[in-house]
């Protein structure tokens, strides 16, 4: 790649959407309300695990105030298993038609079994209590041990296990078992100098965003509905909502709302098929709104998981062999990231002899969504905590004995292709070269390292770059911005347009208003979308050439555009005078009409991310309890288009990880109901509970971006289980095997020590 | 049975019709159509809808509407003068001390509340006022720089 001097990329402008959301003006999803609105309430399973005989919803419909009642029955049915592909992407309309609402069957606590539509919230409440269901109660299948066990529970009797054999056979819980693997595992183990295996636990965690999932729908007489909602994928839920429904695509309209985070779990639909229903049903517009209850109960936390890892490595350090054993909790329906956990597991690493497996079982909690980084955390828990172990065992620095093994360009991945450009090693010396890492520790402190990776994400995105009149520019995407992906596609777009990005006015359209553009999510927009950006801001800047050209009356390739103006070149240097985006812009019209660029596009190449995170920790031996005193995340970002909200990526991620690893879990009783649904609870980190988290930005530029742009989103939340873990054991000297690690759990090992 | 009640809200006195068991979040927003103020949990965990009910910050979704009657209610939508930004609302911008936005108005009025009291807290003081605001996105680091850049700036210090 060229050296590129960029002019704004790399700049910090304020961000054009902030000043409404300093002021309270920006619209989340439960802030529109549309005149004769009806407020629409779930009635939810209170079992984890029961058949529906009856549902009973008379007394319901005769509440005064209620305008329409749904429940499965209202459901087109769908052919069992159903694979779609296209704008759904791999989903099994299946399975997600009975997660919105149960059929036949509840599947775990919170499971929809009903809604109504009512005049009030309070009225729609009082009707869900109304309605009555004849359950037969099944016992349910809480643990990954219980859904393994011989005769288990079966929650879908049609379930056969897909994927490499030896598969279980006959009725189960086991959805897939795959293997992939690489070498000669056993010669690998043999000749290693150390070996260690372990096995870990992790609990189902939730991404805990702040605002709840809200929507409000409105389907006129003609069928065709107005979705409003809080989504990271307006086209998926189109998409989504279409096929559950069984209608088609061109009668709904997604409005997408300012989005108060997602992580992931905004990903699919939950509300917003209920809603489109219940607005046909009563002919007036539908809202419905979760409580923070129902967003811990039923929407898509991430996996409970049980991973066994094994690793070998020479005196010298060399990684020698790796097996790798991950069993995931996919909750109600097939489809836990045990697939990602597998083909992350040892991504980071050089490794010739490999044998990696993984399962996705159902459990009666709810189904999994994705959660940044889906899959890979858990596995890098079990790799990265027996790599520091290994690194004690050899008796090396952990950042050296990484640095012994760590994947580069041309590096054969463990999940198969070849690395192009990389920045492992870059983030792993940075580590290093950090004063943290020199810092000294004091009594009951420890410091732990852990390395992380993400594939990162491309898919399609389109984008329209609008010229105005005046030289100013409106920027059009399809992907909501849940962290300042409008100043970066601002950013890229003065870039190209070579004009300030406060000129520029970024927008997040509805499906109407912008070409077919996958969701918010994989850490693709300002790599993805964002070269759809530069693309149609270069289709404005070649219509602008053939402005002046025509102005000059001289060939296309006679003109160049340089910072913002055009520039006779190639033998008319200095003929012309050059002409500013803003004169051209202003003769738009009289030189052949408006000027709109567009590009829609598949990206590819999306580089992968890699970190490397420093954390240290002080543990109170009265009490269990982990304090973390400092953490430093070092990351490629490839190129950093705004260094702020890079950083911001950072940090959150960090902050995710950290309180997975010290506080959060779904707790559920022994009836499979979550007994910690709400925020004091289940505790995500607060701002006592934390340092300043430092950051440093590594660019080892993407070959496959115009800019050099990688994912920053996903991959800081994988190596901080790890990197809290190895501080923990390091400074507690126990061997935790367990998260998350809670004072209780501590001061047991402590304890157990002594 | 609906309540009358009369208040003043952001300096301007307002009517609403409620219910007695309805909270002062639910009409903010519904009845009064104040909708920067937000719903995180309605359970007082959050801060997401923190306000100023006479001086005193609070959780708006563990206030009954009808105890605003007769008393001062201060929401997010008040904190901008006119045109003029707050320095916290600006120092956010500036620091980029939000991603989603959706914690954004109560960190700015908890802040706020905070600054009135203490013109120069420390990090830990700033970190421990804090606590009962949930940003899911920031990691905190970029508010609480925020919060005492703002401090500073109000204070007439450099930093």
């Amino acid at each position: 790649m060229s050296e590129r001097k960029f002019r704004q990329v790399g700049t910090r402008p304020i961000r054009h959407d902030g000043l409404d959301k300093v002021t309270g003006r920006a619209q989340f999803g439960a802030d529109y309300s549309l005149p004769g609105m009806l407020w629409g309430k779930v009635l939810r399973s209170p079992h984890a695990h029961a058949r529906i005989r009856s549902i009973d919803v008379s007394k319901a419909l005769a509440l005064d105030g209620v305008h329409a009642v749904i429940t499965g029955a209202d459901f087109p049915a769908a052919a069992a298993g159903s694979e779609a592909g296209g704008e759904g992407g791999a989903t099994d309309f299946h399975d997600l038609g009975a997660n919105v609402m149960a059929r036949g069957k509840a599947l775990y606590h919170g499971h929809p079994v009903a809604a109504v539509a009512a005049t009030s919230s309070r009225i729609a409440e009082e009707a869900c209590k109304r309605i009555a269901v004849d359950w037969q109660v099944l016992p349910p299948v809480l643990s990954l041990d219980a859904a393994l066990a011989k005769d288990a529970p079966i929650l879908h009797d049609d379930m056969r296990t897909t994927g490499d054999e030896p598969l279980p056979k006959g009725p189960t819980n086991v959805a897939s078992r795959r293997e992939m693997g690489r070498g000669d595992l056993a010669a690998g183990f043999a000749a290693a100098d150390v070996v260690i295996e372990r096995e870990f636990r992790t609990p189902m965690v939730h991404q805990g965003y702040i605002e709840p999932h809200a929507v409000l729908a409105r389907t006129g007489e003609d069928g065709r509905s107005v979705v409003f909602c809080c989504t990271q994928g307006p086209f998926m839920v189109r998409a989504y909502c279409a096929k559950v429904l069984g209608v088609g695509t061109d009668t709904i309209k997604v409005v997408p709302t300012e989005i108060g985070g997602g992580f992931g779990g905004k990903t699919t639909v939950y509300l917003e098929p209920l809603a489109i229903l219940l607005s046909r049903k009563a002919g007036r517009p539908v809202k419905m709104v979760m409580t923070r209850e129902e967003v811990f109960r039923a929407t898509g936390p991430t996996s409970g998981t049980h991973v066994r890892v094994k690793m070998g490595a020479k005196r010298d350090g060399t990684l020698t062999a790796a097996e790798a054993v991950l069993v995931y909790e996919a909750g109600a329906f097939k489809g836990s990231p045990v697939n990602a956990g597998m083909m992350t597991v040892f991504a980071p690493y050089k490794l010739a002899n490999v044998r990696i497996e993984g399962w996705d079982v159902v459990v009666n909690k709810p189904k999994v969504a994705a959660y940044r980084a889906p899959g890979a955390p858990m596995a890098a828990l079990a790799t990265e905590t027996v790599m520091d172990e290994l690194a004690r065992a050899l008796g090396m620095d952990p950042i050296d004995f990484r640095l012994v093994n760590a994947a580069h360009e041309g590096v054969q991945a463990t999940y198969g292709p070849k690395y192009r450009a990389i920045g492992f090693v870059e983030s792993l010396q940075a580590a290093k070269a950090h004063p943290h890492y020199r810092a000294p520790l004091g009594p009951n402190q420890g410091r732990g390292v852990a390395a992380g990776f993400w594939f990162n994400a491309g898919l399609s995105s389109s984008a329209n770059v609008a010229l105005n009149e005046d030289g100013s520019a409106t920027v059009v995407t399809g992907c909501p911005d849940i962290g300042g992906s409008r100043a970066s596609m601002a950013l890229m777009a003065a870039e190209e347009l070579g004009i300030p990005v406060e000129q520029v006015r970024p927008v997040v359209a509805d499906t109407e208003s912008i070409g077919y553009s996958d969701l918010t999510g994989g850490s693709r927009v300002t790599f993805a979308t964002g070269m759809a950006v530069i693309e149609a801001a270069r289709d404005v800047v070649n219509q602008l050439r053939a402005r002046a050209a025509k102005t000059w009356d001289v060939e296309l390739d006679a003109v160049a555009w340089q910072d913002g103006r055009a520039v006779a070149t190639n033998g008319a240097e200095g003929k012309h005078e050059p002409l500013t985006l803003k004169q051209l812009a202003g003769r738009a019209s009289a030189t052949g009409g408006p000027i709109t660029g567009r590009a829609s596009l598949t990206a590819r190449g999306a580089g992968p991310g890699f970190a490397t995170h420093i954390c240290d920790v002080e543990i109170d031996r009265e009490t269990g309890a982990v304090k973390v005193l400092r953490y430093t995340a070092v990351q490629d970002a490839g190129r950093a288009v705004h260094p702020s909200y890079v950083e911001g990526q950072m940090q959150g991620g960090a902050v995710q990880g950290i309180g997975w690893a010290l506080n959060e879990e779904y707790v559920f009783d022994a009836k499979g109901a979550l007994e910690n649904p709400g925020f004091l609870d289940y505790r995500i980190p607060v701002a006592s509970d934390l340092p300043m988290i430092d950051t440093v930005i590594v660019e080892v530029p993407n070959p496959m971006h115009p800019y050099g742009v990688r994912g920053v989103g996903e991959t800081p939340i994988v190596p901080p289980l790890a990197a809290v873990t190895n501080a923990v054991q390091r400074a507690a000297g126990v061997a935790v095997r367990e998260l998350p690690i809670s004072p209780p759990k501590l001061l047991a090992l402590l304890d157990a020590a002594s | 049975m609906k309540l009358h009640v009369s208040t003043t809200v952001n300096g301007e006195p307002a009517e609403f019709l409620c219910s007695a068991e309805q909270s002062l979040l639910d009409v903010l927003r519904e009845e009064l159509h104040l909708t920067g103020t937000k719903e995180g949990c309605a359970t007082g965990d959050c801060g997401a809808c923190s306000v100023v009910l006479d001086g005193r910050l609070v959780c708006a979704c563990l206030v009954l509407a009808p105890e605003a009657a007769g008393r001062t209610v201060e929401t997010i939508e008040g904190v901008a003068k006119g045109a003029e930004l707050h320095p916290l609302q600006q120092k956010f911008l500036e620091h980029a001390a939000l991603q989603c936005g959706v914690c954004t108005p109560g960190f700015i009025v908890a802040a706020k509340a905070l600054l009135e009291r203490n013109p120069d807290p420390s990090e830990e003081e700033a970190r421990y006022w804090l606590a009962g605001n949930l940003c899911r996105c920031t990691g905190y680091d970029k508010i609480i720089r925020a919060v005492l850049d703002t401090a500073a700036e109000l204070r007439g210090v450099t930093r």
